[in-house]
């Protein structure tokens, strides 16, 4: 169906009724809302103060205003100061965190990214016998859970001396993502490949199709799939976890923000330092949201119709 | 000169040796880090292993044995199984319930782009946020029940934790859910609403009888993907109880990792992790022909 036909097909579905309308808006007014206040209430704390938070727990605006949080988990305040807050001297280092989880987080997308393009090239244009069941293989290896290879993939890393490393964290998923190599082979197949032949008969070799008429051609795909990976990456937590947090070069966001959390300096966490390292945490999430937002929203549902 | 294509198209041999390269990462990355650790992790299952010498003694059933008899092995099978149950129920609702609303009252990128943006947040950052909302004495949720003259909650209580990490997640998955689902909506064509329309249905009616009947392999599909990413909860509670209070909140990933790098008992760990894969394929499996996912009503 058409794109427009599509469009004016889907808004003959929108409800009439004002009372029907009147109930969708205000059910719709009230799941945002639900949505929205926890992150808003991270903003609220990381800039109260900790220490005289128990003063007014259910204002909307931040008690005793205060950046000290965020200096704090970015390592600007002095021990005084962050002890007079409500906070603790020993803090992480969130600056070298916030760093590797960039490193880590890119290295894995773009390299894994690349890989999966060029598989799936080898199982969609590429004509050769047992393709397919290669290729069966792949998906075979998409449903087998996490967690089943989280222990033989820990005692590989470890026998190859590079735990606390970021290249140990990123190794396994450096090469491939059976989950990547299935989306791209979806759309190669359904690329005109006469545009391939006709290539060839001029005489480009595979590799220059590959990246100059493959690739260019499903850069939207890719960028939307290394969205998502990167996405994936970042918020990674339990593998970072076990093999990167012995060293502060290797200790990602995730993993500092539970070191934080654990530290608990007078009784309770420091609440106003672990938000405002939380949502320094969550805004390039945010930030992709902003400005890639229509087509996560638009890949999300693709994988909804299959 | 198109006859001349056609033929050379035909002629064309094959690309083996082409592919070669193209896919050596790839893989490279199937075989060192799925296909070996998943062996791997079989004859560990099989096997006392120490961490220290690295030395695999096999010991035949003995981790399996050992596993059926812990008492951890009940806990950990009823607790997980509350968290999915509670997690994935309330989740389907209120994204089936997200997913109509979005098809029949707007448009909007934007209030999608707002339902999704949980999902994009970490799983420890999420998790921290409610411990935050909900803690007993300085949290907004139990001053908003106390300013109310009620009672305050322990929400991460021996009772209460497992539900309540249960319905955090709901929070965090909900929107991505109702994405999902409705892509779905979205693909039934609209002369079946008319049609149901004419005969004179209410809303509800139309929901419960045309709806919800052509949604079922997408909701299949849904369950499957939601179901299996259930079973393997780990970050929430790794940065919450921990397992607790008591045992609590100690589901599978929990407990496998505790007997991993609490006890450096691979082992035995990795017995749990390939009883945790078979129940995991069995449920799949169970799911999809119970559901039939790969069948639309409308093919009929």
């Amino acid at each position: 169906m058409a794109r427009k036909e599509k469009e004016a097909a889907e808004s003959e579905f929108l409800a009439q009724s004002t009372g029907a309308k009147i109930f969708g808006w205000v059910s719709l007014t009230i799941i945002c809302l639900i949505t929205i206040f926890p992150i808003y209430w991270m903003l609220r704390t990381g800039l109260s103060t900790t220490r005289l938070l128990f003063e007014d727990p259910s204002s909307l605006l931040p008690s005793h205003f205060t950046t000290g949080g965020f200096q704090r988990v970015l390592g600007l305040a002095s021990l005084d100061q962050a002890i007079a807050e409500g906070g603790s001297g020993a803090s992480v280092n969130f600056g070298q965190a916030f760093l590797n989880s960039v490193v880590l987080a890119t290295g894995i997308t773009v390299f894994q990214t690349a890989f999966s393009a060029a598989a799936a090239y080898a199982f969609s244009v590429l004509q050769w016998k047992g393709r397919d069941k290669v290729f069966f293989v792949f998906i075979v290896a998409l449903t087998v859970p996490g967690i089943f290879l989280l222990i033989p993939n820990f005692l590989l890393i470890r026998d190859l001396g590079l735990m606390n490393t970021l290249l140990g964290i990123a190794l396994p998923q450096i090469l491939m993502s059976p989950f990547a190599i299935f989306f791209l082979r979806q759309f190669f197949l359904g690329t005109n490949l006469s545009i391939v032949e006709a290539a060839l008969i001029d005489g480009a070799g595979h590799s220059k199709i590959f990246w100059r008429i493959v690739i260019p051609l499903a850069m939207p795909q890719i960028v939307t799939l290394g969205i998502l990976q990167f996405i994936g990456s970042w918020n990674d937590y339990l593998w970072p976890f076990y093999v990167g947090s012995g060293d502060p070069s290797s200790t990602v966001l995730t993993v500092a923000l539970g070191v934080f959390k654990s530290q608990t300096p007078q009784g309770s966490p420091d609440w106003a330092g672990l938000m405002a390292g939380a949502l320094i945490a969550a805004i390039p999430m945010v930030l992709l949201m902003i400005f890639f937002g229509r087509r996560i929203v638009g890949s999300i549902q693709a994988s909804g119709v299959k | 000169m198109s006859v001349q294509m056609v033929t050379k198209r035909k002629k064309r041999k094959s690309d083996f040796l082409v592919a070669v390269p193209f896919m050596i990462p790839a893989l490279v990355g199937l075989v060192v880090f799925v296909l070996i650790p998943g062996i791997r992790g079989v004859i560990l299952s099989f096997s006392e292993y120490n961490v220290f010498t690295g030395e695999v003694k096999f010991n035949g059933f003995a981790n399996y044995i050992r596993m059926f008899q812990d008492v951890h092995f009940a806990n950990s099978f009823m607790v997980t199984m509350e968290y999915v149950l509670i997690n994935i129920g309330f989740q389907t609702v209120i994204a089936l319930f997200i997913a109509v609303l979005l098809h029949r009252f707007t448009k909007s990128h934007v209030v999608k782009g707002i339902v999704l943006l949980p999902y994009l947040i970490s799983n420890v950052i999420v998790a921290m946020i409610w411990y935050w909302l909900l803690d007993y004495n300085l949290g907004f949720v139990n001053a908003i029940i106390d300013s109310l003259g009620m009672q305050k909650i322990t929400f991460f209580s021996e009772q209460l934790a497992m539900p309540t990490i249960a319905m955090i997640n709901v929070w965090r998955h909900m929107g991505y859910t109702a994405l999902l689902i409705f892509a779905g909506l979205q693909a039934i064509p609209k002369d079946v609403y008319e049609a149901a329309a004419i005969d004179g249905g209410s809303e509800w009616r139309i929901f419960r009888s045309v709806t919800l009947p052509l949604l079922r392999p997408v909701l299949a599909f849904v369950l499957v993907i939601t179901v299996v990413g259930s079973f393997q909860i780990f970050d929430t509670i790794a940065v919450t109880t921990k397992g607790g209070p008591v045992i609590a909140t100690d589901v599978y990933s929990i407990w496998i990792s505790r007997e991993a790098w609490g006890n450096n008992d691979f082992g035995y760990a990795s017995a749990i992790s390939v009883f945790l894969m078979i129940l995991l394929s069995v449920i799949a499996f169970a799911q999809t022909k119970l559901l039939s996912a790969n069948q639309s009503d409308l093919d009929r």
